[in-house]
């Protein structure tokens, strides 16, 4: 008979029974539920400088403790509450350089990115620290190598092409907002967005598509920003308008001239 | 060319009787295209009529030349449509795509769709034909739809063409309905969405809309009726229409004359200009290439209808930037600008005029209003007489004024359909653009019309300046006193007939409202408000300069911008009439000008070699 088996009465066996089956139980949900990636653990050090950041750059329209701010005029937001937002919205406003927003407008435009990526973390790691919220996906969730462009071409179709247009070119909403160009866009500002929903965009969360759907639609915004142009100059992919403007501008200018020049051809 | 009696001998000799003696041998080339033609003559007698259409008189213009680039880009359409049924599959049957577009292999789709890939893809030079297929039809509608700006602007429908634009009307509605009907068969998601639009517009029909709907596309939507049927209206049915009423605008064209600017030895009654063979057979021929080329050049270095970008039809998804081609852009333009109240509901049936004031209505009315034009510009101008030369727009404010009103009441619906592209490229509020142009398509036609009245009429008052006082030469002169003006000098003659060629205002008279014995008259009734529009129509009209004013001009000008040689507009078309009077149909005639010193090289090259046709 062995130590443990000796000992397997012990008043304190129950407890520490319990303890396992409790930390066995929730290490296997933790490794098994559908995951908010977050990739980094964060220190409270960092917590600590992202609420610094967040109070010199951010505080001013959010509130110093990020309980969103009203302008005072009418029901106008300055900036609205974060707890909750999670570290893939700082990553997303911040990382594109929508946020700080350079000034009050329908929406916030793409701009430079004016904090390094570690400014960025301590940020977000401050706002993850306020409430729970969606985290900064792995590198392996964004990777569109190992999507499926054909799968995440239908996907963006039903779900992204009424507002981004077909090859995510962009397209107009109401009063001047619009639904930005998603060319050049790094993968995990891509995977965020459809996370977070940023401004006028709805939410794609898990259950919506879930993280392999976000990477397949990727992957086929990917393929569409590398893939040569097969039938030459593509004149915007803006569909039928500058086709018709450059049909108009381009192709009649040009045959007009030649009728000009033609007409002046005396026999 | 044969004669009444038939002399006795072998038949061929008659054929010959009359025939003028050959002065010299002709050259071995010439004797095989004469054997080849004879041969054929012999059994057609088709030399007659090719003489006649070999030997026919075209004026000499550029704007001439723009229904040519409709033509040819129609041709270029049929090639390349002929081109392009030896591949494409009109079926909705589904299929999977396994062909080398990766992005799409493995996906479901229709037949037309992936034959429509295989096209661009799989098929060596396929995708260039396709290309080459979309750029030609917006070029042909784009080509017809300036021709028509041309006859407008210029009057050339007049009598006796209006049957001719009438005909010109329904070949233009005909091409969009061609284009249309070509831009749905490719089942990718953007001509998919249009062929579920169009359900919509049917659908709005009051009472039979759904039933019309269920017709169409021989079950609900989408059904697999749609594509087969769409094809043989898009490859058979509408170009056989196309293809013969074009041959008749032709013909009537070739029958009528063309009509030609107005000019120096230039008539109602002749054609100045050259002949088919060899230069207009040369010039046209050499335009048909560019505009193909042009079109081939375009088609391979730009982008149309990326179908493979678009992704095989599905009733779900929809693409931001759905669009149709531009010529139906107008309709897909009213429906933007049209308010949602329009939709009304009367005991449980529902009238979407939201819908259908733009899909079914505004469609046949444009298409009815420009086929009517003509008869309500007689109506209004009393005009019986025949036209064959062509009025300056400038000489016809009220009409040029219509004219553009109507080109931008079509813009506004035009642009408005782009109202997305535009809110995106240009940063400004969709609905701030809807409103500007909802406003602007009650206020900008009245405000175009007004100012291009006015453009044509100060034009016009200038021309009678210019008539008048001669051009200003830019050189100061001093005078005795030491005042100082500015010379006039006075045009040649050539030039100023153009300014003073066009035909003086004459708004119609209201005719006794009653007779002598004090009864109403009902034909006045009835002509008072014909008469009121008259009087508008020639409102604020600019009249061209007369002998008598000119006379005058001259005697009572300042010494310094008198004129310096008589001017005797009026003895230009006389010595024209003499010049060309004894040639027959089709004769050339040189026009001996004594004058040389006055000529202008623009006017010389007109009038080299001119020909008089008599109607």
């Amino acid at each position: 008979m062995n130590a443990l088996a000796a000992r397997r009465r012990h008043p304190a066996a129950i407890a520490l029974l319990l303890l396992l089956g409790l930390l066995v139980t929730g290490f296997a949900y933790a490794a098994v539920a559908p995951q908010s990636a977050s990739a980094e653990a964060t220190t409270a050090e960092q917590v600590e400088k992202g609420k610094q950041l967040f109070r010199a750059n951010c505080a001013s329209c959010h509130g110093v403790n990020a309980e969103g701010r009203k302008t005072g005029i009418g029901d106008q937001i300055a900036g609205p509450a974060l707890a909750g937002v999670g570290a893939a919205a700082v990553d997303f406003q911040m990382g594109t350089g929508r946020m700080p927003m350079r000034a009050p407008s329908q929406q916030a435009p793409r701009a430079t990115v004016e904090f390094n990526q570690e400014q960025i973390d301590a940020i977000g790691a401050y706002i993850a620290s306020l409430a729970p919220g969606p985290g900064v996906p792995s590198a392996e969730d964004v990777d569109p190598a190992k999507g499926d462009p054909a799968a995440g071409g239908e996907l963006f179709r039903v779900n992204c092409a009424m507002c981004h247009n077909f090859a995510g070119s962009g397209g107009a909403l109401t009063r001047g907002k619009y639904a930005p160009s998603l060319m050049n866009v790094e993968p995990k500002h891509i995977y965020e967005a459809m996370e977070t929903g940023p401004q006028s965009m709805p939410v794609f969360n898990d259950n919506n598509l879930d993280p392999e759907s976000k990477r397949d639609i990727i992957a086929f915004l990917k393929s569409v920003e590398n893939t040569p142009s097969q039938g030459g100059h593509q004149l915007g992919a803006l569909g039928p308008v500058t086709e018709g403007w450059f049909a108009w501008v381009f192709g009649l200018g040009v045959l007009i001239a030649a009728a000009v020049w033609l007409g002046q051809k005396s026999a | 060319m044969s004669t009444e009696t038939y002399p006795s001998g072998r038949p061929a000799d008659r054929l010959r009787d009359g025939d003028r003696p050959v002065a010299h041998a002709p050259s071995a080339a010439a004797r095989k295209a004469g054997g080849v033609a004879g041969w054929i003559d012999d059994r057609t007698s088709a030399a007659k009529g090719v003489n006649y259409l070999l030997r026919k008189v075209f004026p000499d213009h550029w704007s001439f030349m723009l229904g040519e680039i409709a033509m040819y880009s129609m041709i270029v359409c049929l090639l390349s449509g002929a081109l392009l049924t030896l591949w494409f599959v009109p079926s909705a049957g589904h299929t999977v795509y396994d062909g080398s577009y990766v992005p799409l292999r493995g996906q479901g789709m229709s037949e037309a769709y992936a034959s429509t890939l295989n096209i661009s893809f799989d098929i060596k030079g396929g995708l260039i034909i396709r290309q080459i297929h979309h750029w030609a039809a917006l070029m042909f509608i784009i080509g017809l739809t300036v021709h028509m700006f041309r006859v407008f602007f210029t009057g050339a429908f007049r009598k006796p063409r209006e049957l001719n634009w009438v005909i010109g009307s329904v070949l233009a509605l005909l091409a969009i309905i061609e284009g249309f009907a070509g831009y749905s068969l490719p089942d990718d998601l953007l001509s998919g969405t249009g062929i579920r639009a169009m359900e919509g517009f049917v659908q709005t029909a009051p009472v039979i809309g759904s039933y019309l709907a269920y017709a169409i596309f021989g079950g609900p939507f989408p059904g697999e009726m749609i594509i087969p049927r769409l094809y043989s209206a898009h490859v058979l049915l509408i170009p056989a229409i196309l293809v013969g009423l074009f041959t008749a605008h032709i013909v009537i064209v070739a029958l009528q004359k063309h009509t030609q600017f107005p000019g120096p030895g230039r008539t109602n009654d002749n054609v100045v200009g050259y002949r088919v063979m060899p230069v207009y057979a040369a010039k046209a021929g050499g335009f048909f290439f560019i505009v193909f080329g042009v079109i081939a050049l375009i088609a391979g270095l730009f982008t149309i209808n990326p179908i493979w970008a678009y992704g095989p039809y599905d009733p779900s998804p929809v693409t931001a930037g759905s669009q149709p081609d531009w010529y139906m852009g107008f309709a897909d333009g009213a429906l933007r600008l049209l308010p949602g109240w329009l939709e009304f509901e009367f005991f449980g049936f529902t009238l979407s005029l939201n819908i259908a004031l733009g899909a079914l209505v505004l469609l046949p009315l444009v298409y009815t209003v420009l086929g009517a034009y003509p008869f309500f510009e007689r109506w209004v101008t009393g005009d019986n007489r025949e036209h064959h030369l062509l009025e300056r727009p400038r000489n016809n404010p009220t009409r040029t004024g219509i004219g553009m009103a109507g080109i931008t009441a079509y813009s506004v619906f035009f642009f408005a359909a782009g109202n997305d592209i535009m809110a995106i490229k240009l940063g400004l509020s969709i609905n701030d653009i809807t409103w500007i142009f909802r406003i602007g398509l009650f206020v900008f036609p009245v405000l175009a019309f007004w100012v291009t009245k006015r453009i044509c009429l100060s034009l016009q008052r200038r021309d009678r300046e210019t008539v008048l006082h001669g051009f200003e030469s830019g050189r100061i002169i001093r005078g005795a006193d030491g005042s100082f003006h500015e010379r006039h000098d006075p045009l040649n003659k050539y030039d100023q007939w153009i300014l003073v060629q066009h035909e003086p205002a004459t708004p119609m008279q209201l005719t006794a409202e009653a007779d002598e014995n004090g009864v109403a008259s009902p034909a006045a009734r009835k002509d008072r408000l014909r008469a009121k529009v008259s009087q508008w129509w020639y409102k604020d009209a600019v009249n061209p300069v007369t002998p008598a004013e000119l006379a005058a001009a001259h005697h009572d000008g300042h010494e310094a911008e008198a004129l310096e040689a008589p001017l005797d507009y009026e003895g230009i078309e006389g010595r024209q009439d003499h010049a060309g009077g004894e040639g027959g149909e089709g004769a050339d005639t040189d026009v001996k000008r004594d004058d040389e010193s006055d000529r202008d090289s623009d006017v010389d090259s007109g009038i080299g070699s001119a020909s008089r046709l008599r109607e």
